[in-house]
């Protein structure tokens, strides 16, 4: 797994590649907290790269959306969600919980 | 059949993925239902790492996946904490994001992801999990 923050005047965008699973993700959680920690609530996290995310992924994004809608306006979207793991997202009741974007020009640009 | 030990440890779930996957493809799966066999058998051993063998230093488990017909199924055998599923709340899907609760997805998914999903706990043998999904 790899990720990396870009900051842009309203929002961080969070780019994650590769698999997030029960070993990987502390290390998306702390990407995630980190831009909650600086006082960035807005976050786009784009997943077009992603190639796999089990529940502990699910969980660290929950968490992540419940400390940014804790501030005006603020929120956790997803870009580009493959369809694999949009499938999973679903069946864990989670599609509804998170505003999704084809690119992350529209989501950046949504802030 | 297919047997491997893993150890009890997050840095081998790549490994238990890629076990799973290998045999599913030879079965002939299709590629959501080998993401859906990968995502259970994920779930599966990251409760048995986190919950069954919680503190124990140093444990492993055993994991099988076999083909029949156009059935495929994965084992894991664990000698850690008796696991009860009965004693594992359903998520509620319809709770608002405070009120979500993180516990139990992991057993949620498996169950939507399988067609089957089976666990036995026996002092002496210790955790047997029996999952199977037809492919289609």
């Amino acid at each position: 797994m790899e990720v990396t923050t870009q900051e842009f005047k309203h929002c961080d965008l969070i780019t994650v590649k590769g698999r997030v699973d029960s070993s990987t993700a502390p290390a998306f959680n702390k990407a995630l907290e980190k831009s909650n920690e600086k006082g960035c609530f807005k976050i786009a996290v784009d997943m077009s790269g992603l190639e796999y995310m089990s529940s502990a992924g699910f969980r660290a994004l929950l968490a992540s959306q419940r400390n940014c809608k804790r501030y005006n306006r603020g929120e956790l979207v997803l870009v580009a969600v493959p369809v694999r793991i949009r499938e999973a997202l679903e069946l864990a009741g989670f599609t509804e919980l998170f505003k999704t974007f084809d690119d992350p020009i529209a989501a950046v640009g949504s802030f | 059949m297919p047997k491997v030990t893993f150890p009890a440890r997050f840095e081998f779930l790549d490994e238990i993925r890629e076990f799973v996957a290998e045999i599913a493809r030879e079965g002939g799966f299709n590629d959501k239902e080998v993401y859906s066999l990968q995502l259970a058998a994920d779930e599966a051993a990251t409760n048995i790492i986190e919950h069954a063998y919680e503190g124990v230093p140093d444990a492993d488990f055993d994991v099988t996946c076999d083909v029949r017909g156009d059935t495929l199924t994965i084992t894991m055998r664990d000698e850690g904490r008796p696991f009860n599923p009965a004693n594992v709340k359903l998520p509620n899907l319809k709770a608002d994001i405070y009120e979500r609760k993180i516990g139990g997805l992991g057993l949620y998914l498996m169950r939507k992801l399988m067609d089957d999903v089976h666990y036995i706990s026996n002092p002496k043998t210790g955790n047997l999990l029996t999952m199977t999904k037809r492919r289609v």
